[in-house]
């Protein structure tokens, strides 16, 4: 599905990523952590085709080199990020939005486009699963949204866009327990033997409602350790370790 | 009280930029000209030209007198110098102030007369002179150069009472009400282009919606500039009798030029005892091509007087056209508890300059005012929002809520905020809010991740922006203005 290779990048001169190697498998969930300041939100930013850095590696997604396509072309190859800081639209209806993204996505694909009843359909089913009030449909894309609703805005249009792959940056960042699980709970029913997702987060908490195949250490440009879910409880405990790659990847 | 901001920018924000590039380079599509057979008068202004103007139109002596009072007051005056415009001398000889299609034969009887090139210019702009069709819930008066070519739906809105004419007709057929009204709000010595509009203006609408009439239908005006060197000066005037309402919209276009077309507008509404007046504008004259070369210069007085208790007068204006706009839709809210509206979105792309706002003179009791105005500007455009809300002593109980936003989108563009307000009456309730943003490189990025294209993304954005205004547009028009959006910003960083 996704294959990272010596992928560097760097903004104003200074290096955040310095050789980023991960593959990814389809179906597979990997969680990606490290203290802050690690590059974990700058991984996400260049997978997703952010212009502020510059870019050396190679990263495949789909048998595509996805470093080559914009930002929209990603999105239509199926590339989505759940931002960490979703972004207000004063004035645009949040149904608008995504209608206009999802009908965007599959016309570039050459897919039929849903018409407005089906949608709002199946937005409202989704939102009652992620137990949002229908009224945030309504307003104006995450403008006055508290930081619960938009990070269950954003997993609300991941359900819709339905991803190959799903970039979860903070995701789990500043909530409270109840919208904490049904966050997870959202993206646990978004597990699918198709669809790969990658986890970037601070915290074990958020693991120990969606389960990682995979957890990484990503420590000063690099991942420095892999392993499996135990690893994210062992981070708890211990901390990150020391900055320097452990040579024998576990994968 | 007078402040001012200024809000330019000297750095290029990348994605933002870039995303810009894509929405820009569209062609203005109402460019067009046709080959009409038009009588046009000697360039020039001098009596002779406003004698000339009446003589045409067949006016009586006391028109004439009061064009010719017009005329030499104008000649005593300077051209404003006050707007944030940077405007290069307008040769007033050199231009035509008369342009008008010639009449095939006899006038023409119903609108199946009209001459076939006329209608098919108008069905080219999308407007549609004949009653049946798409429009059919609004009645149409269709203006090219100096004259009124057709109106539609007369006879219907005769039966309720309502008078809805050119502006010539008005003055043969219902002489007594235009010479009481003609003038009284925007008098012909109100200012530079009053007074000259007053001097020559040839043709425009006049409506007249008697007591307690709601106006069946949508009332429009297209104009249409289509000869070359030639200036547009017409008048519009409204009357709204006691407990009447009426929609009025209004619809503006020109070919493109490469040179500089004055448009020199005056509009006077009046509304009685509970009568409310709804004047909605989408102006889209030829803003002139990306160097700023040609385009239409727009200097109109609008203005409308609550002369009635409870009366309404609101003015909503989507300005996506012209080189140069200079226009403040006002309103003197004289009776008790009147109100007064201004909603408004300016968009100056390329070389394009606006200074548009509004005046709210508050006279009579418990008055309330609103203004909401958007500004957007790109290229290398600059945008004034120039605003006065003036409270008399005798306005006790007056209420103001300003809202002044403005949008950047690119580098190179400025938008600037000059708000006046004048207090005598201490019980006033004056709020100003405003803001200045970007379109965010964040913003841009969020849509783009999500699939949506640089271009759908702006014009997404800067639609949500003027959300609140596009609200109060008529249906068609809000559809209309949400495309015109699209096309004026296209290009819109070079």
């Amino acid at each position: 599905m996704l294959h990272i290779k010596g992928l560097t990048a760097s903004i104003e001169g200074n290096q955040i990523l310095k050789g980023v190697d991960l593959d990814i498998a389809p179906g597979e969930v990997h969680a990606i952590m490290g203290p802050n300041g690690a590059g974990k939100s700058t991984l996400s930013a260049v997978l997703t085709g952010r212009d502020d850095y510059d870019v050396s590696g190679t990263v495949t997604f789909k048998g595509q080199d996805l470093l080559t396509l914009t930002p929209e072309e990603r999105a239509v190859a199926g590339v989505f990020l759940a931002f960490q800081y979703p972004i207000e639209i004063p004035g645009v209806g949040n149904m608008y939005f995504l209608r206009t993204a999802v009908n965007a996505v599959r016309e570039a694909r050459g897919e039929p486009t849903i018409d407005a009843r089906s949608f709002l359909d199946a937005v409202r089913t989704r939102m009652a699963e992620l137990d949002m009030d229908p009224a945030l449909l309504s307003r104006a894309v995450n403008t006055g949204f508290s930081g619960g609703e938009k990070k269950r805005n954003e997993i609300l249009q991941m359900t819709m866009l339905e991803p190959a792959l799903a970039i979860l940056d903070e995701t789990d960042s500043g909530l409270d327990i109840d919208a904490l699980r049904a966050v997870a709970a959202g993206i646990e029913r978004q597990r699918h033997p198709d669809r790969s997702m990658l986890i970037i987060t601070h915290y074990p908490r958020l693991l120990e409602y969606v389960r990682p195949d995979v957890v990484h250490v990503l420590r000063g440009g690099r991942i420095t350790r892999s392993g499996g879910p135990e690893l994210a409880l062992e981070l708890e405990q211990d901390g990150y370790g020391p900055a320097t790659p452990i040579p024998a990847n576990a994968r | 009280m007078s402040q001012s901001t200024d809000h330019a920018t000297d750095q290029e924000p990348r994605v933002a930029n870039e995303a810009v590039h894509a929405v820009i380079d569209r062609e203005y599509q109402y460019g067009f000209h046709t080959d009409l057979d038009t009588e046009v008068a000697p360039k020039g202004l001098n009596e002779g030209i406003v004698r000339f103007i009446s003589g045409r139109k067949g006016e009586p002596e006391w028109l004439l007198e009061w064009r010719l009072a017009a005329y030499r007051h104008f000649i005593t005056l300077e051209a404003p110098t006050w707007p944030h415009l940077d405007i290069a001398p307008i040769d007033y000889q050199d231009m035509h102030y008369w342009a008008a299609p010639k009449p095939k034969g006899p006038a023409p009887e119903s609108l199946d007369d009209v001459d076939p090139e006329v209608r098919a210019m108008f069905d080219k702009l999308g407007i549609s002179l004949a009653e049946q069709e798409r429009l059919s819930g609004v009645a149409v008066d269709a203006i090219v150069d100096s004259v009124s070519v057709a109106t539609t739906f007369k006879a219907a809105l005769a039966e309720v009472g309502v008078i809805f004419c050119s502006f010539s007709e008005a003055v043969r057929d219902h002489p007594d009400l235009v010479r009481a009204h003609l003038g009284s709000v925007v008098g012909p010595r109100d200012n530079f282009f009053a007074a000259l509009n007053a001097a020559v203006f040839s043709d425009g609408s006049f409506c007249y919606i008697p007591k307690g009439v709601a106006c069946p239908m949508e009332l429009s005006t297209y104009f249409r500039i289509n000869t070359a060197d030639t200036g547009q000066f017409e008048r519009t005037l409204i009357v709204a009798e006691e407990r009447s309402t009426v929609s009025y919209l209004e619809g503006c276009t020109a070919p493109m030029r490469d040179e500089n077309q004055l448009h020199a507008a005056v509009v006077e509404l009046i509304a009685f005892d509970d009568a409310h007046i709804k004047y909605s504008t989408v102006q889209n004259w030829y803003p002139g091509d990306e160097n700023g070369v040609g385009g239409i210069y727009n200097f109109v007085t609008k203005r409308g007087r609550c002369e009635g208790a409870r009366s309404k007068i609101s003015w909503t204006q989507v300005e996506t056209g012209s080189a140069i706009t200079w226009k403040y839709p006002s309103v003197i809210l004289k009776g008790d508890d009147s109100v007064g509206d201004f909603h408004s979105v300016a968009v100056t792309n390329n070389h394009q300059q606006a200074d548009t706002g509004t005046k709210m003179i508050h006279i009579g009791r418990n008055t309330t005012s609103t203004i909401l105005s958007k500004g957007i500007s790109a290229g290398q455009a600059q945008n004034t929002y120039r605003g006065l809300v003036k409270v008399m002593r005798s306005a006790t109980g007056a209420r103001n809520h300003t809202q002044c936003d403005s949008l950047l989108i690119g580098a190179r563009c400025g938008a600037h905020t000059f708000p006046y307000i004048e207090v005598k009456n201490d019980t006033a309730q004056i709020e100003h809010e405003a803001s200045t943003s970007r379109i965010s490189d964040d913003q841009l990025f969020y849509c783009r991740q999500r699939g949506i294209d640089e271009e759908e993304a702006t014009s997404m954005i800067v639609n949500g922006f003027c959300r609140d205004v596009f609200d109060q547009l008529p249906m068609e028009f809000a559809v209309e203005a949400q495309a015109l959006m699209r096309v004026s910003l296209e290009g819109s960083v070079g």
